[in-house]
């Protein structure tokens, strides 16, 4: 297909577009046709929503054990007491009155051959399409002494819930002059600069409840998302750099890798030292949601490739990956991604339904972090389809908050944050 | 400025007729569903700050991304958002955006205030922000109904210089603060925020 002859389809396909949004009658291929969405977090909801959005004759079928979802993202501020968790909580009335049919079951199986997805409660869906949204699941045996168990007392509240909950409380209970040890992740994870943004807010919380408390951050990498702005604002408001710095950061570099925990003594062996911990905050390694591997989804890094452009899977056909299970990288794996990956996988699927091709993709991640209540950062970036298919941020681009950003503008970052949360969350829910 | 849409007109027609990039321009919806993050599905903002972009003029919108990406209206994270994309593709988020309907959003105001912004409103600001701000017709911004804290932002940013008010404007809002002095802009975003519906 030459370049012009491309171009006038365009054209002719986006005049066809308008006239059917003027109010003619478009004719779809698509009625009847059922999409089973698997996962009802960001990335599962938004293309449900977005699928009966683009077009209304698909009988679309969302498949989600828990009645309620509590976003990740903003749960960092329920730790420091600035929201609580009934703002982070949402229900799927929202996607219901959009006409998706929402079943509250847990997924056991993934026919690909048969293209039917089974229940444990015993159900069986068959589907045209599948998008698989089932976020991370954790590697808990990979830190010797630590387990799935463990994880009901040494929480890891990188999923929100309950697990968000217990951190609070032990937060709160904790004597002033208490360590709080945090341990992230290595690379790949969801919500790059999260256990950065975690350490903020409780630092936030310790300053103004329990002022001669610690926070150590025990890293196997020795860079980290946003660090230049984290560390800058960790100066201005926690002694970052002193002696009495409230936040030590400790890198792979510097020992920072742990080694093995022991969960009666809360303490922890890290590659130099040992620490001992008042509350310990374990965010293990990750991989796709369990779904995924069952499926059989994966490769051998635990993610799950797909065609960039539609989110199909280069494994399975029929059957699309998005969110935090996916490979989309350089998109990292956050909300906003979820949600910006989720529009390009329903317009894909809508018009592959309806026998046409996939448009062409434009994708967005912004991602806030809060430092403290007047101090809110960010980065974004712009990505297209590059020549080889592959997803590719836009050249000289979105990028960080300044350096030299003034106070003001960092003051707004936080109200844009709140926006961007109830922005996404009534995409996503509502 | 209403002469200006046959131009825009034409810079579209323009856009689409001759502008070429290698690759296909994404649909304007397709761009716009990137937006909804922050500025709500469709455009439509669930607030607290970041403006409702649904129902926007299409002239008022394609200005304002230029002058993102150019750097020449201050922002936090919008102007190196807006550099992620070319004219072709500013104009056509700026089609999907103004074919959206614009819905004045309710939030809390002080009513006495509103009454008085109301008639401050009316003098000083209706002839170019019309039916109360909320029309794109006049391809100026949306202020009825239009979030508070995103418009009292925009007025911190012309008092301090780094946003360059239309020359008309100027004239108008130096004669409101001559009229009203210090409780003429409240009075004015209390009117705003009196216009959800």
């Amino acid at each position: 297909m030459t370049h012009t002859t491309r171009r006038n389809f365009l054209k002719l396909s986006g005049g066809v577009a308008a006239i059917g949004a003027l109010g003619f009658p478009a004719v779809s291929h698509a009625e009847g046709k059922k999409v089973v969405v698997v996962g009802g977090g960001v990335g599962g909801c938004t293309t449900a929503k977005y699928i009966r959005m683009m077009d209304s004759s698909v009988d679309v079928t969302l498949i989600e054990a828990n009645e309620k979802y509590h976003t990740c993202f903003m749960s960092n501020e329920v730790l420091s007491g600035e929201r609580t968790l009934d703002s982070i909580t949402f229900d799927y009335e929202g996607l219901k009155k959009h006409g998706v049919t929402v079943v509250h079951d847990t997924v056991s199986g993934i026919d690909a051959a048969g293209k039917k997805v089974t229940t444990a409660g015993g159900q069986s869906f068959a589907y045209d399409r599948c998008v698989v949204s089932p976020g991370v699941s954790f590697k808990f045996d990979a830190i010797p002494g630590f387990s799935a168990e463990l994880a009901e007392k040494i929480p890891h509240a990188w999923k929100a819930g309950p697990q968000t909950t217990l951190l609070r409380k032990q937060l709160e209970e904790m004597k002033d002059g208490g360590t709080v040890v945090i341990v992230a992740p290595p690379n790949p994870f969801r919500c790059p600069p999260g256990p950065y943004e975690r350490a903020s807010q409780i630092a936030w919380y310790l300053k103004n409840h329990k002022p001669k408390s610690k926070i150590v951050i025990l890293d196997p990498k020795d860079k980290f998302s946003k660090q230049g702005l984290f560390l800058a604002g960790w100066k201005k408001h926690y002694g970052y750099g002193t002696e009495t710095s409230m936040i030590k950061w400790v890198s792979g570099a510097d020992g920072g890798k742990v080694e093995s925990i022991d969960a009666d003594a809360l303490t922890i062996q890290a590659a130099v030292e040992e620490y001992k911990a008042d509350v310990l905050n374990v965010i293990p390694p990750q991989q796709a949601g369990k779904i995924a591997f069952d499926a059989g989804l994966t490769d051998d890094a635990g993610w799950c490739p797909v065609d960039q452009k539609t989110f199909e899977s280069t494994v399975h056909k029929d059957i699309h990956v998005i969110g935090d299970a996916s490979n989309a990288s350089p998109m990292p794996k956050s909300g906003y991604s979820a949600n910006s990956q989720a529009k390009v996988c329903a317009s894909a699927i809508v018009a592959l339904l309806k026998g046409g091709s996939a448009p062409e993709p434009s994708y967005v991640n912004t991602c806030y972090s809060i430092i403290t209540p007047d101090h809110g950062i960010s980065v974004a970036a712009v990505y297209r389809l590059g020549e080889d298919g592959k997803i590719a941020a836009v050249k000289d681009a979105g990028g960080l908050t300044p350096a030299d950003a003034s106070d003001a503008n960092l003051k707004r970052e936080v109200s844009y944050a709140h926006s961007w949360f109830r922005n996404i969350t009534h995409d996503v829910f509502g | 400025m209403k002469n200006r849409k046959p131009l825009l007109g034409a810079l579209l027609l323009g856009g689409l007729l001759l502008g070429g990039t290698a690759q296909a321009t994404p649909s304007g919806e397709m761009l716009g569903n990137t937006c909804s993050g922050c500025h709500g599905t469709h455009g439509v903002s669930m607030g607290p700050a970041s403006p409702t972009i649904a129902g926007i003029s299409k002239a008022y919108f394609v200005d304002a991304m230029k002058a993102y990406r150019a750097g020449e209206r201050p922002a936090t994270i919008m102007n190196r958002i807006a550099k992620g994309y070319t004219d072709e593709e500013i104009e056509a988020m700026a089609v999907f955006f103004s074919g959206m309907s614009y819905e004045p959003q309710q939030q809390k105001f002080d009513a006495a205030l509103a009454k008085k912004g109301a008639v401050l409103h009316k003098q000083f600001c209706e002839k170019c922000h019309e039916d109360g701000g909320t029309s794109s017709e006049d391809d100026a911004g949306l202020l009825g109904g239009q979030w508070t804290p995103y418009l009292s932002y925009t007025f911190e940013d012309f008092k301090a210089g780094t946003r360059e008010m239309p020359k008309k404007m100027k004239k108008k809002v130096e004669e409101l603060q001559l009229k009203a002095g210090d409780e003429g802009l409240p009075a004015l975003l209390n009117f705003y925020a009196s216009q959800g519906k």
